[in-house]
């Protein structure tokens, strides 16, 4: 059933060109999707992808290092180098079966390490150029071939996130335990009073129209049984259960082929903990969801990658306070059915004094659109003349990064 | 309609820019200039606050609202104030009443996990009373400009409440900090959230300790430059005001010893701030190029002055400032008068004010703002004048459009602009709100019912009572026998806001509005795209 056929919107003539041919022609090949999850605020990927191997990362961590695999509460083993941070043993399986694969030492180029200027960089995709006007995951949706439909990209939350700002409408959805609660928007009356007057061609009555067209298409599809279990009081950390519906989204609405999420609560400045405690808590549900996201996706999770990334890493050495201040390079995380996984990729510079990045700071050998252009050339099929478009200025290739994706 | 009243009002809006709707009356012109005022410097128009600008003019309104200690508040607001008991207690005695509680304030014997849950559940009475302060005086404060300078400053010195103790003194922190220096000294304010103990948890200054000094130890052993990269960044001299990470590092090491007073927390006393000279690096350091000899606390406070009389801070406070009051993308021309007047005047926010609110830019400028959640639920609320003896549904909506009250957890605060808050999610929620608020389903008026932790407070009495300490005062009833019976819920009558809001809504929604059915028209009014501009 189309549910948009039910709307009966004033501004009908303004939506109907968004209809297009109803996916007819993707239904047979499966579409590629990307879901991007941020972690705001820095995580630290020295303690999620963790270098046991070298020395220098014990003597710079007296209290807060991941120890050794093997031992109690060790990191877990990924490689005769690298290990996982123990609150992700859920993603284990996902690198067993090689659907997991992590790039360390990357990030974006631009040295400033101010949280909000570095996230903004992410999501413009122009390091150093604040005034671009819109975000790479709304112009890599621009250059997307097919259909236009109001839910070809998804925010998962109550505002719109610069990646997904620029020309192209995109829907957002909190999804948290209220997600699919009934709102009076929902009632026709109160629906066809408000359409007359959000009829116009404004920003607002774009928002309005891309709002009535997500919620109709995607909330009301939501099973009864989900909205039930939703009654009750949210879970201490949700990322689980609203991974889960995103998952649901998808499977159900074959339209989305972009998605973000973000999570906060990464910096961890005091007290940031080793194998527990602080930074091990957010990593947990963070694991746990990503889990759930693929376990929903069911056969999707085939034409599905998952890229997890922050603005900039965390020194290297521990402060005065058990955490650890702003740095540079960080590790991507990258999962899905068509990921070469169960490998750590980019070049690995060493964290001797020397061999750091400013005598602080993990140094950056691969530059995060990279890892990003590899993912929207051979996964989402973009080609080579789009990236131009949407990462301007990227350096050239290099590397092992190609064979990141299965043919 | 009046056509012949149709030539007056292009003209007019000609002149002033306002989104004026053709055929409105030549009298209520002026009142789209003072409902424009009202939108920006209060949190939008009351039926009496239209009356009063009528009366004294805007000149004088602006002139009113720039000494706000010569403005009465209403006995109405001081009473509801007067039954938020956490109010009333200091930064030490909150700790004391509410904080954790340290085995060495209890016999050495640590709490339960079970029983540090209970009372952590029960402090939340704070941050509620804090809320319920903030939404009340927003609502019903006279000083309106204070309490919106108020959410300003909150939000560019923010502090958030789920960081560690800071749920404690988030309220203390806006009522003894914010607050008093919002139309203040720029200077003064500055220095107070800097001696502040929720700014300096919140930052991690607290823990900040000069390596190998006599003070290090435990958790305390080295630099943190979480505050004083924030305190440039964020503060003072904004992103790009010329300093450098060695400057970060070197605020860094002045500002060790600025923490909190442990010892006294612990019997409830003192000021919660204190300055550590055992952890403080007494060495002299290059700051901004300028060498600051050693001196204790008296270095921070010269860092502190040199960041206030920066040009760069000037800059930085005056295009906030206009963002915030005039546009988005501020005009670069009154950014820089309002910069030079913060020079001329060391930072003196009321006659930076002063000029902003008299520039032809500002006057010129009505709609161009997109309301963020909090002014967006604010002014409905005002608009159509309902008694909210419960502001919980005001507070939920607020939150679950991503603007929860002192939630944001990162340091730049809650921003303003039509960009961060305009997205077809909002938009359908705010819709919500308006209908439920304008066919009368929104619960504001029956006072909430007492919080349910009678089980919990009287656990907590028995645990205080094992370990020697009195037993605080209970959660409040919330002004409760005010409203005995429950009021049936029940549309508005739209003919009041129609006459409020008239002026400033859109022939287009006017018309529709006049077509809708009754029990609809409030609710189009406040859900209206012209209504969720200010």
């Amino acid at each position: 059933m189309n549910r948009r056929n039910l709307l009966g919107l004033a501004s009908g003539a303004a939506i109907a060109p968004m209809l297009g041919p109803i996916w007819a022609a993707r239904a047979d090949e499966a579409s590629p999707r990307l879901v991007v999850i941020m972690l705001r605020g820095a995580v630290d990927g020295l303690n999620v992808v963790v270098p046991y191997g070298e020395q220098a990362y014990y003597n710079a961590r007296p209290t807060i290092a991941i120890q050794r695999p093997g031992g109690p509460n060790g990191a877990l083993a990924l490689d005769g180098h690298f290990g996982l941070h123990p609150a992700l043993a859920s993603l284990m399986p996902l690198w067993a079966e090689k659907k997991l694969a992590f790039i360390h030492a990357a990030g974006s180029p631009d040295p400033n390490r101010s949280h909000f200027d570095a996230q903004q960089f992410i999501e413009n995709g122009t390091p150093g150029r604040p005034a671009t006007p819109d975000g790479w995951m709304n112009r890599t949706l621009a250059a997307l071939p097919g259909a236009r439909t109001p839910t070809d990209a998804l925010s998962v939350g109550p505002t719109l996130p610069f990646i997904l700002r620029g020309p192209i409408a995109v829907a957002n959805l909190p999804l948290g335990p209220k997600a699919a609660q009934p709102m009076a928007i929902d009632q026709p009356q109160v629906a066809s009073a408000f359409d007359k007057l959000y009829a116009g061609t404004d920003k607002q009555a774009e928002a309005y129209r891309q709002g009535r067209e997500a919620r109709t298409e995607l909330v009301a599809d939501m099973p009864a049984e989900e909205q039930m279990a939703d009654n009750g009081a949210p879970p201490a950390n949700d990322f689980p259960a609203i991974a889960g519906r995103l998952a649901g989204l998808m499977t159900r609405d074959r339209h989305i082929r972009l998605a973000f999420g973000a999570l906060g609560g990464w910096d961890t400045h005091v007290n940031q903990g080793n194998d527990t405690g602080q930074l091990a808590g957010r990593l947990r549900p963070l694991g746990d969801g990503l889990v759930a996201l693929a376990k929903g996706l069911g056969p999707d999770w085939d034409d599905t990658i998952v890229v997890v990334i922050s603005e900039f890493g965390r020194t290297v050495r521990e402060n005065g306070n058990r955490g650890t201040d702003h740095g540079h390079g960080n590790a991507i995380w990258i999962a899905g059915g068509k990921v070469n996984g169960g490998k750590i990729y980019g070049d690995w510079p060493g964290l001797a004094d020397a061999q750091l990045y400013q005598n602080r700071d993990l140094a950056i050998t691969t530059d995060y659109r990279l890892v990003l252009a590899t993912v929207l050339e051979r996964h989402l099929r973009l080609p080579d003349t789009a990236m131009a478009q949407i990462f301007p200025g990227m350096p050239a290739m290099r590397g092992n990064l190609n064979q990141i994706l299965a043919a | 309609m009046r056509p012949s009243r149709l030539l007056a009002t292009v003209c007019v809006v000609g002149l002033i820019g306002a989104f004026a709707a053709p055929g409105v009356t030549l009298a209520s012109d002026s009142d789209q200039q003072i409902i424009h005022v009202l939108n920006r410097i209060a949190f939008g128009p009351t039926a009496a606050e239209l009356a009063h600008v009528r009366e004294v003019g805007i000149d004088r309104y602006i002139d009113e609202q720039l000494h706000p200690q010569a403005i009465p508040e209403p006995a109405e607001l001081t009473q509801r104030l007067a039954g938020l008991d956490t109010l009333g207690l200091s930064d030490a005695q909150l700790f004391i009443d509410y904080g954790p509680i340290l085995p060495a304030m209890n016999g050495g014997i640590k709490l339960t996990p079970e029983e540090q849950k209970a009372r952590r559940e029960r402090a939340q009475i704070i941050v509620q009373q804090a809320q319920e302060a903030r939404v009340w005086r927003a609502l019903y404060s006279r000083r309106q400009l204070q309490e919106v300078m108020v959410d300003f400053w909150y939000n560019h010195f923010n502090v958030f409440a789920g960081k560690g103790l800071d749920h404690l003194w988030v309220g203390r922190y806006e009522a003894d900090v914010i607050r008093p220096y919002a139309l203040g000294k720029f200077r003064d304010l500055l220095l107070a959230t800097a001696h502040s103990p929720a700014m300096l948890f919140y930052l991690d200054n607290q823990l900040n300790t000069e390596p190998g000094s006599p003070g290090a130890k435990g958790n305390l052993t080295g630099i943190n430059e979480n505050y004083a990269r924030e305190i440039m960044e964020l503060h003072t001299l904004g992103v790009d005001g010329g300093y450098t990470q060695n400057d970060v590092i070197a605020l860094a090491h002045i500002l060790t010893g600025w923490g909190l007073q442990r010892q006294d927390l612990r019997f409830g006393a003192g000021p919660a701030a204190a300055f550590d000279p055992s952890r403080h690096d007494f060495t002299p350091k290059v700051f901004l190029g300028r060498t600051i000899q050693p001196s204790g606390e008296a270095e921070g406070v010269e860092a502190i002055n040199m960041l206030a009389s920066n040009p760069a801070t000037a800059h930085h406070i005056a295009y906030q400032l206009a963002q915030y009051f005039v546009a988005d993308q501020p005009p670069p021309a009154l950014v820089d008068r309002l910069a030079q007047r913060f020079r001329a005047t060391d930072g003196d926010i009321a006659a930076v004010l002063k000029t902003l609110l008299t520039s032809a830019e500002f006057r010129n400028s009505a709609g161009q703002k997109y309301k963020t959640p909090y002014q967006y639920v604010l002014s409905a609320a005002r608009a159509v004048g309902v008694e909210v003896n419960n502001p919980r549904p005001l507070l939920g909506t607020m939150a679950r459009l991503g603007e929860g009250l002192y939630q944001c957890q990162t340091p730049d605060g809650y921003k303003n602009t039509e960009d961060a808050w305009l997205s077809p999610d909002a938009t359908t929620l705010r819709i919500g709100f308006a209908t439920a608020l304008g066919r009368g389903n929104l619960p504001v008026k029956e006072p909430p019912p007492p919080p349910n932790n009678n089980q919990l407070a009287a656990n907590l009495a028995a645990n205080r009572a094992a370990v020697g300490m009195s037993t605080p005062p209970q959660p409040p009833q919330l002004i409760a026998d005010q409203e005995p019976a429950k009021p049936k819920p029940d549309a508005l009558d739209p003919a009041p806001l129609e006459a409020l809001l008239g002026p400033v809504l859109s022939a287009n929604t006017l018309a529709i509005v006049s077509q809708a059915q009754p029990d609809l028209r409030a609710a189009l009014i406040l859900g209206s795209p012209d209504f969720m501009r200010r």
